[in-house]
């Protein structure tokens, strides 16, 4: 189980080695205090709707779900994309009125981007992951811990290295937004080369 | 039929997605190891592009605007399931390489994006000269970086060995890190760039 969830805070980080949510990972690192808001969010949505997307694929989508209905042979697998969608952004929309109603400040803060979280593709993929391997809802839960504070890890270092960055000297056509943005890939190339430093790492 | 050209064109160069819109990154960084699998995705993406970009334009005056986005993620979604399904059925070796970056292509910006920037209010023709301009403009630069990272990360093209390996033989040393994600980052970072002081030149030489 620890195993598995350092894993998946740093070998299998999903912004540096799977690219997964690059797109929010690029907006949200303005400011540090953004960023770890926003790495928070991600990581309460994901430790949500991991399980129960978990849950909808073994119970209602997976070969065999239907058997004690005696429709054995249905596979609705083909439908988990649509449902997991569903589920993550009733999730988002129900995590935005919960906020909205009990932490108006917080809420405030993250703005645009909680919506956003509906199309960060972090949390589809672990969903798609989490099927893929074949995790059961134990090492589920742990898997989606893991891989929202590894994301979190990811943008607060990210954002704090560019806070540090802003405003020095930068090569040419470094003025316009598009290419500062050439410069934050660098920064985000050389983090993950960084993580790659994990790969390999075993525990016993 | 001017402004057709135009709006397919456009993307391409001068409005890439990628380079110049910064979307549908997640995919561009993963799937171009090699060239094959980077023409898989862009074939993929362009068909899902299109299609969604097809119908969301001939439905924009019914769907509703405050439930626009979910109806928007229930097109874009089917439209991908069905490649997917295609894909794995005709094409199981590449299905099994892309993973389950066929299915994330439901949260590529780059689709949700043009379907919200244009499709939802243009007519269907430029609707689809839009999609097939952005596939383009996603397809040339998946092309630029999976030809470099297959070229020098392996020294072959599409499979076919051109550069002969030194361990077996030739003179050619592989790169071994352009095998590893931060290959994507840097790879794209220069492209980025570039074409960001191509584009501040052009506009310097301009007026």
């Amino acid at each position: 189980m620890m195993t598995l969830f350092l894993e998946a805070v740093f070998v299998e980080n999903l912004a540096l080695a799977f690219f997964l949510g690059i797109c929010t990972l690029l907006g949200g690192s303005r400011r540090l205090s953004t960023a770890v808001g926003l790495g928070i969010a991600i990581t309460v949505v994901m430790t949500i709707t991991l399980p129960i997307n978990h849950l909808i694929h073994r119970f209602l989508l997976a070969p065999g779900a239907w058997a004690w209905a005696g429709m054995a042979e249905l596979d609705l697998s083909h439908l988990s994309l649509i449902c997991f969608i569903g589920s993550i952004a009733a999730m988002v929309q129900i995590l935005e009125m919960v906020l909205d109603r009990f932490f108006p400040a917080l809420a405030r803060g993250l703005g645009i981007f909680l919506p956003l979280i509906t199309v960060n593709c972090a949390i589809l993929g672990g969903s798609l992951f989490m099927v893929d391997r074949h995790y059961d809802l134990g090492q589920t839960v742990v898997y989606a811990v893991g891989s929202g504070v590894g994301w979190a890890l990811a943008v607060a270092a990210l954002a704090a290295i560019r806070e540090r960055v802003d405003g020095e000297h930068l090569p040419e056509g470094s003025a316009s937004d598009s290419a500062s943005q050439a410069l934050v890939f660098a920064v985000i190339g050389i983090m993950s080369t960084a993580y790659m430093a994990f790969s390999g790492v075993r525990l016993p | 039929m001017s402004r057709f050209i135009q709006t397919l064109t456009r993307p391409v160069l001068e409005d890439n997605p990628i380079t110049v819109q910064l979307l549908g990154l997640c995919s561009a960084l993963a799937v171009t190891k090699s060239l094959e699998t980077a023409f898989a995705m862009s074939a993929a993406v362009a068909a899902v592009l299109v299609g969604s970009n097809a119908v969301i334009s001939l439905l924009r005056g019914v769907i509703p605007h405050p439930t626009r986005l979910v109806v928007q993620i229930t097109i874009i979604a089917s439209m991908v399931i069905v490649t997917d399904q295609l894909i794995a059925a005709f094409a199981p070796e590449l299905s099994r390489q892309l993973s389950i970056f066929v299915s994330l292509i439901i949260t590529n910006c780059i689709i949700l994006g043009r379907a919200e920037a244009f499709a939802m209010t243009h007519g269907v023709t430029e609707s689809i000269a839009d999609a097939l301009g952005n596939a383009l403009g996603y397809l040339l630069l998946l092309t630029c970086v999976g030809a470099i990272r297959e070229l020098l990360g392996r020294g072959a093209l599409f499979g076919h060995q051109l550069l002969p390996l030194a361990r077996e033989g030739g003179w050619f040393q592989p790169l071994e890190i352009l095998h590893l994600p931060p290959a994507g980052f840097f790879l794209i970072a220069l492209f980025i760039g570039l074409s960001s002081v191509l584009r501040n030149r052009s506009a310097k030489a301009a007026p």
